[in-house]
């Protein structure tokens, strides 16, 4: 199984600015001092080597997309399972046309965890909805799944209505607990705590598992629900969690605002000895310097609290390929 | 969870021992809330000595968070001193070293009490 990541910033898409690149451009000149930088393999190994990914990259801007392959993509041909529906979304369904073109039907089955606006906003922008032919199965357990896509897409909030897409669109509401077969994956909900709800979804296949829990608070006086969460991860060969925050502020300022923290998320992998923690929906105010620093932090947590168990950390970035 | 406790210069030094964990969280709140009522306004400012803390995790850092929450809305004042290297580093990874005061030992502690 892989993960592609479309979109892994929270709340709301953000761009890379001006100076944010001329400060990347000069710390990389800085870097180089001294440097015999004389041929495109020498400047090549050196960005890709040397300079640290805050400086050489970008961990991006879009709003929650995940894509869940399996191994061979070519395994199960016309199909394809989507976590979320955020900005990242609009390159997804770019990727889509590209790697398949539009005279190849595909399904898609996506799975929501919630309707907040930056977690659909991606679908009137979703390539493949305009196309006849394909089928687009959302997935969610919100009585308001339908609803909230047809609302984005009526006047005045967008030219093209729902009912103009061209694509087959099926909704699909999910039990919370009630394990399902979906496209060879066995699918399970799990409710989580934020503002209208939220739902996490655990995805097993052959063996592999993939968590996907975003847009969750964790009381930590809740004992019984943290268990639960364990449970949910337990095994996990990747959780992708919800980070957003520090604990500090996870609970205290920004207590009931429906987000979690790196902390909450290596103590919850660590307890379900889940193989890799995959911080995600970043706060938007963060630059990149900002979340190498809380994910050089985050590694560190989990160096100084390891029991018998590692869990590896990893900072979710728009275009990365993650092989379980 | 026992908290070593004595008064020096006015304010009240409460020394918790050991883990601060899942196991121990409750404990450690049951010990620290008696003390807490008399730190406000114009009463004993509280000061939490670490030295003998060896761990301290989310849940214990939610009684310290709940702790210095009350404190503020009395009027008190309540800091930490003498973390073990271990537990600085988590209070400064969950930036609860911007939630708290924490000096380095008691003596520099006090001298900010003091001051105030």
């Amino acid at each position: 199984m892989k993960l592609r990541f479309w979109g892994t910033r929270g709340s709301i898409p953000v761009a890379i600015t001006a100076p944010q690149i001329r400060q990347k451009l000069l710390t990389a000149f800085t870097q180089a001092i001294g440097r015999t930088l004389d041929t495109e393999d020498a400047i090549t190994r050196f960005v890709d080597q040397q300079l640290g990914f805050d400086i050489s990259g970008t961990f991006g801007g879009h709003s929650s997309c995940v894509e869940i392959a399996l191994e061979n993509d070519n395994e199960k041909p016309g199909s394809h399972i989507i976590c979320d529906m955020g900005s990242g979304a609009r390159p997804l369904g770019q990727d889509m046309l590209a790697r398949f073109g539009p005279a190849t039907p595909q399904t898609y089955h996506v799975f929501m965890s919630h309707l907040h606006w930056d977690h659909i906003m991606g679908f009137p922008f979703f390539a493949p909805v305009y196309i006849p032919g394909n089928r687009i199965v959302i997935h969610g357990c919100h009585a308001e799944l339908e609803h909230a896509f047809r609302r984005q897409q009526a006047e005045p909030s967008f030219p093209v209505t729902f009912d103009h897409l061209a694509a087959t669109i099926e909704f699909d509401i999910l039990t919370p607990g009630e394990t399902c077969c979906i496209d060879d994956f066995t699918v399970t909900a799990k409710k989580q705590l934020h503002g209208g709800d939220s739902y996490g979804y655990r995805f097993e296949h052959r063996q592999k598992v993939v968590v996907y829990s975003t847009d969750s608070e964790h009381r930590l006086e809740q004992i019984a629900e943290r268990d639960a969460f364990v449970d949910f991860f337990h095994n996990a060969d990747a959780v992708v969690f919800d980070a957003m925050y520090s604990l500090a502020d996870a609970i205290s300022v920004k207590a009931d605002w429906g987000h979690s923290s790196n902390i909450v998320g290596v103590e919850l992998c660590q307890a379900a000895c889940a193989k890799r923690l995959v911080m995600f929906h970043h706060e938007p105010a963060y630059n990149d310097a900002r979340i190498v620093q809380v994910l050089e932090e985050t590694r560190r947590f989990e160096e100084i609290t390891r029991e018998d168990h590692r869990v590896e950390i990893i900072s979710a970035w728009d275009g990365l390929e993650l092989d379980l | 969870m026992q908290l070593e406790s004595r008064h020096i210069d006015n304010a009240l030094i409460l020394a918790p021992n050991g883990r601060i964990d899942q196991a121990h969280a409750d404990s450690f709140k049951a010990a620290l809330d008696p003390h807490l009522s008399e730190c406000k306004t114009g009463g004993t400012p509280v000061l939490l000595d670490f030295s003998g803390v060896d761990y301290i995790s989310s849940v214990g850092l939610r009684v310290l968070m709940l702790a210095a929450r009350q404190v503020k809305a009395q009027g008190g004042k309540v800091v930490i001193c003498s973390l073990t290297p271990l537990v600085n580093e988590v209070f400064e990874i969950s930036r609860f070293n911007l939630v708290f005061a924490v000096f380095a030992d008691v003596d520099a502690a006090l001298a900010n009490l003091s001051a105030q």
